[in-house]
């Protein structure tokens, strides 16, 4: 099984790196790899990254925004409140995103302008909704307003999750119910709440290149632009994924720190950090100051061993 | 101090609280005795309007709990008016509920400063007087969950005392501690007595009950069945209910 795969990788290395054939316009290998280092770092490319970094952060910061104060209305004892942030988790939830941010895009089609002021009274104010929804803003309502109804559920169980007690303590302090949730029961939800939304943001900054497709210039579409000047479609699209990887990676990386930094309190011994590991590792690999041949004489002894054998790693 | 006339309180069919008339002299302690399910209590979270009521008449320090009377008509109070009558009560509860995420300094802070818009530094210096006075002097930056319970519970005295309450509630409070660390919140509680501080107590405690008690009031099916001072009640019991509560607990 092992050795299968083995073989495969080392096929598939072989085909990506070595095989040169006459390719149309390639000059190096038939793969293409001088292509994706000119374009990795090109100034197009970075600029889409950039773009996407900036969705991701608008489309998360206003999605966890609206989704506590969806979060909050659903639970209010108001029933119009709570109908309505149903509805629209209800929507939201179940109509595709991608359909959402065709959606927002053609908004602008629909209602070219906005006019504010009296109905059938003087406007004050004439909106070109064309001029101010461009493909970056719909893009960005769309992936926030979707946001909102997925990190509505997720603040919801954190809040839920929380004592009764909690708040009836606070409450019998005084504490106006706004300040109880806020100074409260939202930091002990944290708890509950950081570790999906770490997820929710790693899936966020891959969902953003769905607006490629109503011309936000993200990487995704930057990548493409490129692809449909010089047709090396593939190579483009890995110098997409490397920058994708390269960010969800560092996304998971801060997750994992974050959750630590969570857990404090909860949890009596904090997982390890891999640097922590590493160095576990290697103080494990040194011998531990007692020479070999004596290790094996003792482990030779006919007696049965009571103790650990010594000089064995600590565990 | 407290006044209650007629007070009904039901959750559907089932009538928890069955006209309860009582009253609770400025600086006198009540403590309220009955067995599980009579409604003790619903009677005290009726007390700051944690609960709201179905019949009657309810009124601390002369103003009705949570509403406003209005000619024949009760208006419920606002959020903001509710909380200002809350905030001049002060409540202890059986499971503590200390806010785990505050060390136990900013757990006695946070009412005046947050409520009271108390400084903070005044807040402080007030808050480390009330934690020597519940002897925890040297837990000022611990949290909750390093504490016993017993010490938990006396942080949760404190924290309500930091807010000047003129009216101070106990809902069991001894009845989630080991038995030896009973003593030292009764201790703070006897203490707080001996200071003049109007007091209603739900308890199992007799010991506390007889010596410190004021007024002494049995309640079973949401009514009450017997009070008085608790030497002539708890001596001589006339109820049989309560009789046979007593026999159970003593
Ligand atoms: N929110 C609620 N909804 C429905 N029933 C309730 C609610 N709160 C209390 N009850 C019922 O009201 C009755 C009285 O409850 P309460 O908590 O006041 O009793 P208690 O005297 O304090 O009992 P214990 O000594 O066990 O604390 C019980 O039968 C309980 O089941
Ligand atoms: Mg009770």
């Amino acid at each position: 099984m092992a050795a299968v795969l083995a073989v495969l990788v080392a096929m598939l290395i072989h085909t990506l790196v070595f095989s040169t054939t006459e390719q149309p316009h390639a000059t190096g290998s038939r793969f293409g790899w001088e292509t994706i280092g000119q374009y990795l770092f090109s100034s197009h490319v970075l600029s889409g990254v950039l773009v996407t970094i900036e969705l991701t952060i608008i489309a998360m910061l206003a999605g966890v925004i609206l989704g506590i104060l969806l979060a909050v209305m659903r639970m209010s004892k108001s029933r119009l409140l709570s109908s309505v942030a149903w509805v629209y988790i209800w929507f939201f939830r179940g109509t595709p995103v991608f359909v959402q941010i065709i959606f927002w895009y053609n908004i602008a089609a629909l209602y070219p302008h906005l006019t504010l002021g009296i109905p059938f009274g003087p406007s004050f104010a004439t909106v070109n909704i064309n001029s101010l929804l461009t493909p970056f803003i719909a893009g960005s309502i769309a992936l926030a307003t979707n946001e909102g109804a997925y990190m509505s559920e997720i603040v919801r169980a954190g809040i839920i999750s929380v004592d009764e007690g909690q708040t009836e303590a606070a409450s019998s302090l005084g504490m106006s119910r706004a300040k109880t949730l806020r100074l409260i029961v939202l930091p002990q939800a944290m708890r509950l709440i950081i570790p999906p939304t770490g997820n929710e943001t790693i899936s966020m900054l891959k969902t953003t290149s769905l607006v490629s497709v109503i011309a936000v210039p993200d990487l995704l579409k930057s990548a493409q632009d490129i692809a449909n000047a010089n047709y090396r479609i593939i190579q483009l699209l890995i110098v997409a994924s490397i920058w994708y990887l390269a960010m969800t990676t560092v996304l998971s990386v801060g997750q994992f720190y974050l959750e630590r930094h969570y857990a404090r309190g909860s949890v009596r011994n904090l997982p390890a950090t891999p640097l922590q590991r590493l160095r576990q590792d290697l103080t494990r690999l040194r011998p531990q100051g007692k020479p070999v041949a004596e290790v094996l004489v003792s482990s030779l002894d006919p007696l049965p061993v009571a103790d650990e054998p010594r000089g064995a790693p600590h565990e | 101090m407290v006044r209650a006339e007629q007070v009904w309180k039901s959750y559907g069919s089932l009538d928890v609280l069955r006209g309860i008339d009582l009253e609770v002299e400025l600086g006198e302690v009540l403590c309220l005795l009955g067995p599980s399910g009579s409604g003790k209590s619903t009677f005290l979270r009726l007390i700051n309007h944690l609960e709201k009521l179905d019949a009657g008449r309810l009124s601390v320090d002369g103003e009705l709990v949570g509403y406003r009377q209005r000619g024949h008509k009760l208006h419920e109070l606002t959020d903001r008016e509710i909380g200002a009558q809350r905030a001049a009560i002060g409540m202890v509860f059986q499971r503590f509920n200390l806010f785990p995420h505050l060390s136990v300094v900013d757990n006695v802070t946070i009412g005046p400063v947050k409520v009271k818009g108390t400084g903070k530094a005044e807040a402080r210096e007030r808050a480390v007087a009330l934690l020597e006075r519940v002897g925890l002097k040297d837990k000022v930056a611990a949290y909750p969950s390093q504490l016993s319970g017993g010490q938990q519970q006396r942080v949760a005295i404190a924290r309500a005392l930091a807010m000047d309450p003129k009216l101070m509630l106990f809902d069991e409070p001894t009845s989630a501690l080991d038995p030896e660390l009973v003593g030292e919140v009764l201790d703070v509680m006897r203490g707080l007595a001996a200071d003049g501080m109007t007091m209603v107590v739900v308890t199992h405690e007799m010991g506390f009950a007889r010596e410190v008690a004021d007024q002494v009031v049995f309640m079973d099916g949401g009514e009450i069945l017997e009070q008085g001072a608790p030497a002539d009640v708890l001596s001589n019991p006339t109820n049989e209910r309560f009789q046979a509560f007593l026999s159970k607990v003593l």
